[in-house]
């Protein structure tokens, strides 16, 4: 089990920092699964992270200069880590100037991520930093729980308003409920509500436009038969709906949400080179 | 004591008392003939800082009677040069007032548009506080600009609570988080960087020594050199003896004064059976470019490369607090040597000997004094 692979244009450096600190925004801790083509940072919906999933998954080639990885065994050609997120982000933010990023799997005492930092100094050599990032090894046996979750058979599809503004109308929401109400239609409307004893809140969005999905086997059915005015909503944590918006830096290419009726709300996110998809379930 | 300082020199005492408000809890005024000493030390006495400001720094300087003193609670303090932009862009004269007759401590800032902020603190009168060290006794030198530093600590993270300062054989020298006791091998984020000998403007160090101090209090030193753009002198011995962090220019001083971890740093490995030299990670090879893996590689190996300690160089240029002009009646303020740093923390505390004398060449060889008193004049 092998993975090496370095970074060395500033450009792709910054981009991939930014990916790693909206991960780290998103999970204390999660999956880091290496392929030879892609890697994928992936929370799987335990208990523990309040039903919450993440995939995300990112090209290699559009970050990396060098990339080798060797799997467990041949036909198995994958690499499952657990790791902090967060420990990745933090030796990343230093790097911002750096020469070169190498990343590579070692196991002295522990198995760690070693990421050297190789940065410009004044002197004749460069300054090298190393970040040891303790990292745990998942087993073969358990891959099955790490597998991409499958879009859910939606009632509602549509287009995310801007996401700076929507983070704003929920930081400000936050303060005053614990859970929002998402709910869309297929005619590219949304609204965000809270309600408590005292006071309700609703943000209307116009014109938002519905993505159009390619029907499969007719899975789609539900979303194609659906009445455009009618409302699919889901009651959802406001604080995970908000940790989503606040880790995104830079504006998606696309950005849209699919609304299973009462049950749980899947974002995805596109960009260029990373798309990420974060499930958040419909409170009871 | 009263004293007026002008223009920059203002933003200059407030990055001192951010500075001073890292290490301690109160801040010590002590006004002598010689200048104005500002002092603060931890709770634990693993800490002490000093920052002294010459006649010169002032535009108006009177010291008033001997004796005069107080100490202050250090967010009081700070609480008047809390936002250092707004004290450069818009202070243009502070005033220090300090009458502990009159029981009064003031500060007054004078502003831009004629605005004057005058802050009335309350105050303790208080016995000197003075540490006990001597950087001639120290085995190991290094200077460097704060820049360097401060660009080697920025990659730890803010809550590191200690770090490593190692010598390797090649004159190389390097950084380490330092993990806590009883914290899992497995758990924690290591970082560790290392610094070309040519990047600091001296380097005079025991190979294969090392220290582990607080990166907190120095940290705080650190910013406060790197505004004033002053080289910092480390100077420190070996473990479990108080390492030393100076600056000076022609108006000013400065002294940090930290307890170091007793214990050598322990890998997995125990440290090899040297004749003293500290278990410590070799210097990677020179060839840095393309030498990463082999570099990774030796420093997977704790076997130390260093050369046995040689002996510590005995002259150094002496860089000693200015003596303050003591009464010989007034009382020293005593600590023994307190074991006052938390339990779980294998500092020594700590270099406050206890004084009895008037400074002689050297403390009574019973006593538990860590670093001995420079000061030969009084």
């Amino acid at each position: 089990m092998r993975f090496r692979a370095k970074i060395v244009d500033l450009a792709c450096l910054n981009h991939f920092s930014r990916v790693i600190n909206t991960i780290a925004k998103l999970a204390k801790s999660c999956t880091l699964r290496l392929t030879v083509s892609k890697l994928y940072f992936i929370l799987s919906d335990r208990v523990a992270n309040g039903g919450v999933s993440m995939w995300c998954e990112l090209c290699q080639g559009n970050f990396f200069d060098e990339y080798q990885m060797e799997g467990v065994a041949v036909d198995h050609n994958e690499i499952y880590l657990e790791l902090v997120p967060e420990n990745l982000s933090r030796a990343l933010k230093t790097a911002q100037s750096a020469k070169a990023v190498k990343i590579k799997l070692t196991n002295k005492h522990s198995p760690c991520l070693r990421v050297a930092v190789e940065l410009p100094s004044l002197s004749s050599s460069s300054r090298i930093v190393t970040h040891d990032i303790p990292v745990k090894v998942i087993p073969r046996r358990l891959w099955n729980d790490f597998r991409e979750p499958s879009v859910p058979d939606f009632d509602v599809s549509i287009y995310l308003p801007a996401l700076k503004t929507m983070k704003s109308i929920v930081e400000r929401m936050k303060n005053i409920s614990n859970c929002i109400v998402i709910e869309a239609n297929l005619s590219g409307e949304m609204n965000l509500k809270i309600e408590t004893d005292v006071v309700s809140v609703t943000t209307h969005f116009k014109d938002l436009g519905n993505p159009p999905w390619a029907s499969e086997d007719g899975c789609q059915s539900s979303a194609q038969d659906r009445d455009l005015q009618s409302m699919a909503e889901a009651r959802i944590d406001i604080k995970k709906l908000q940790q989503l918006l606040v880790g995104q830096q830079v504006n998606p290419t696309k950005a849209l949400c699919n609304i299973v009726s009462k049950r749980i709300v899947h974002f995805v996110l596109l960009h260029e080179d990373v798309s990420l998809q974060y499930f958040i379930p419909a409170l009871a | 004591m009263k004293c007026v300082i002008e223009g920059g020199n203002v933003k200059a005492l407030g990055h001192a008392v951010h500075a001073l408000s890292r290490v301690g809890d109160h801040l010590y005024l002590e006004p002598s003939d010689a200048g104005l000493s500002l002092r603060a030390a931890s709770a634990s006495r693993s800490a002490f800082a000093s920052f002294f400001f010459a006649p010169l720094f002032f535009q108006r300087y009177e010291p008033g009677p001997p004796g005069t003193r107080c100490k202050v609670l250090m967010k009081s303090f700070l609480g008047v040069f809390r936002s250092l932009p707004t004290l450069d862009k818009s202070v243009e004269r502070c005033l220090v007032l300090l009458r502990p007759c009159a029981g009064q401590l003031v500060l007054q800032l004078h502003c831009k548009h004629g605005v004057t902020r005058t802050h009335q603190l309350a105050f303790q009168e208080c016995e000197r506080l003075q540490a006990i060290f001597d950087t001639q006794r120290c085995a190991s030198r290094l200077r460097a600009p704060a820049q360097v530093l401060a660009e080697a600590v920025v990659h730890f993270p803010q809550t590191l609570a200690e770090v490593t300062l190692g010598a390797a054989a090649g004159g190389r020298i390097g950084l380490r988080s330092h993990l806590e006791e009883g914290s899992e091998p497995g758990k924690a984020m290591v970082t560790e960087l290392w610094l070309a000998p040519d990047e600091f403007q001296e380097v005079a160090v025991v190979p294969g020594s090392c220290i582990t101090f607080c990166l907190k209090e120095f940290r705080g030193l650190l910013s406060f050199a790197e505004a004033s753009s002053l080289p910092l002198t480390i100077h420190y011995d070996d473990p479990g003896r108080p390492a030393i962090f100076t600056l000076d220019d022609s108006l000013m001083e400065a002294h940090l004064v930290l307890a170091t971890l007793l214990d050598p740093e322990s890998d997995s490995q125990p440290p090899p059976a040297t004749n003293g030299s500290i278990s410590h990670p070799p210097a990677p090879s020179d060839d840095f470019a393309d030498d990463l893996e082999s570099y990774m590689v030796a420093l997977g190996s704790s076997a130390c490369e260093g050369e046995a300690g040689e002996p510590p160089s005995p002259t150094f240029s002496l860089h000693t607090p200015r003596p303050e002009k003591s009464d010989p009646e007034e009382e020293e303020e005593e600590y023994g040597a307190v074991p006052g740093t938390p339990p779980h923390k294998k500092f020594r505390s700590l270099f406050f000997g206890s004084v009895l004398t008037p400074r002689g060449p050297g403390p009574a060889p019973s006593q538990e004094v860590l670093a001995e008193d420079s000061d030969a004049e009084c």
